[in-house]
């Protein structure tokens, strides 16, 4: 059997892929934030080490911190295959994928500065964490100015993919710079990640939401695609014949 | 082909040179920037020694920013960067000396201003040394990493903020590890070792990939 490994990236055949995997996508995003939050919240200790109930934002902080990081990383996967393969497709998913990577970013900040108010006593600081994700947000900033400063639509998606791929080069450097300031001292860097350290109560609800947030992130994508593909070949044949506009 | 190389910087300098202004502008651009800090924060010695690092930093970088416009759209208007991507040259090479002439022309002047710089923040002698080493070795690193956004962002409307807004945010390590540098040759002690080895790995990179990437970025914005 010969299978045609390309046949969804005509947007004619994902167009009506992507309509019926949405709803798919909202469901099981409903179910496994509700779940995750509803064991965070209920669920697990009271007390964090120092924290107090405020610690329960976690949840989301996590969650659309790791996804924002990701988003990252899938939109200039995306933007790379479009420069390579030349697909129509994988640029519009490249774009769509930046605006809910910005909007993940926006919530991690602000969760983020939520918590530091509750635990730090204060709304920003100038950790590395938290420099590193401000930057990410210029980053997705910049990818989406550009792509929507330039009318022309090959030319607006080469060029924000282009784009993606110098901050992808640029990014671990970035963070370098970020998390070690003073190269003196540097050998003494570490950043521990605490995640064995924490309950695995905690660890459930956290990872069952964020992957709440990942099927949110699959379907606001692929509802936003869909929207682009339609603006983008509205003068094709394909697109006049969809019942939505022949009612 | 490195014949093409000095042909292509003979020909930006000396186009450069009838019309002086627009060095100065950028020049004087960097002055303004760093004599306003004073009088908008304070005149106070010690706080000025403190903040000069990052002030002459940011000043050089939204200089070199201003100046990216500069760049390439003049050729692109008039059309000879179209000429010069159908020449048997290779791309990446015309624009590695396009970015070249544009830095001798913006980053130099920077780097030998700097000095006054010094006097204006009281900075001691040592750390204007320092100042103009880090700037020497910074200076093109901008230069290359703003001409991919200035390739990417040919003939747009308002093209100008837009480079900032792309460049910006990628300059961040050498405004960290430039100012950094400054900063650590006033303190008794330490070594500025790291800061140079760091900025000059971060140009050597730069000199090896942008001009590949401002390359592509060109035929993207051309074809």
């Amino acid at each position: 059997m010969k299978i045609n490994w390309f046949k969804y990236s005509a947007p004619m055949n994902f167009y009506p892929l992507a309509g019926k995997l949405i709803p798919i996508f909202w469901i099981a995003a409903i179910l496994f934030i509700t779940l995750g939050l509803y064991w965070g919240f209920f669920k697990t200790a009271d007390v964090l080490s120092d924290q107090k109930q405020y610690y329960r934002i976690i949840y989301v902080h996590v969650a659309s911190a790791w996804m924002a990081m990701w988003l990252y990383a899938v939109m200039v996967a995306w933007a790379m295959i479009g420069l390579v393969f030349n697909t129509r497709l994988s640029f519009m998913m490249a774009s769509a994928t930046a605006i809910t990577g910005t909007v993940m970013t926006v919530i991690a900040l602000a969760t983020g500065a939520i918590w530091g108010k509750t635990s730090w006593g204060t709304w920003w600081d100038w950790d590395p964490k938290l420099t590193s994700f401000l930057i990410l947000l210029f980053v997705y900033i910049g990818y989406i100015a550009l792509q929507s400063a330039i009318d022309d639509v090959r030319r607006s998606d080469k060029a924000s993919a282009l784009l993606a791929l110098v901050g992808l080069a640029l990014v671990p450097i970035i963070y370098y710079a970020v998390n070690c300031p003073d190269p003196n001292e540097c050998a003494s860097l570490h950043q521990e990640s605490s995640l064995e350290r924490v309950e695995s109560n905690i660890l459930i609800a956290m990872f069952v939401t964020t992957f709440g947030f990942w099927m949110y992130s699959f379907a606001t994508i692929l509802m936003r695609v869909r929207i682009i593909i339609l603006e983008r070949e509205r003068k094709t044949s394909w697109v006049s014949k969809l019942k939505e506009f022949n009612g | 082909m490195f014949s093409a190389f000095l042909l292509i910087l003979k020909r930006d300098l000396l186009l450069a040179m009838r019309r002086r202004s627009e060095i100065f502008t950028v020049l004087f651009f960097f002055i303004v920037v760093i004599s306003l800090f004073p009088l908008g924060i304070s005149t106070e010695d010690q706080l000025l020694k403190q903040i000069a690092p990052g002030v002459v930093w940011v000043a050089a970088l939204l200089a070199s920013t201003l100046a990216l416009d500069r760049l390439f759209s003049d050729d692109y208007e008039d059309g000879t960067l179209e000429q010069m991507t159908l020449a048997p040259v290779s791309l990446p090479i015309v624009v590695l000396a396009k970015i070249i002439a544009h830095w001798l022309l913006t980053g130099l002047p920077l780097v030998l201003i700097s000095p006054l710089v010094g006097l204006f923040y009281h900075l001691p002698f040592e750390s204007i040394k320092v100042m103009m080493l880090v700037l020497l070795l910074g200076t093109p690193v901008l230069s290359m990493l703003g001409a991919i956004a200035a390739a990417l962002t040919l003939g747009l409307r308002g093209g100008g903020v837009l480079v900032s807004l792309l460049v910006l945010p990628l300059y961040i390590p050498v405004l960290v590890y430039g100012a950094g540098a400054i900063s650590t040759s006033m303190v008794e002690g330490l070594s500025i070792q790291p800061y140079v080895l760091l900025l000059s790995a971060f140009m050597l990179l730069a000199i090896i990939f942008s001009p590949w990437a401002t390359a592509a970025a060109i035929k993207i914005s051309i074809e």
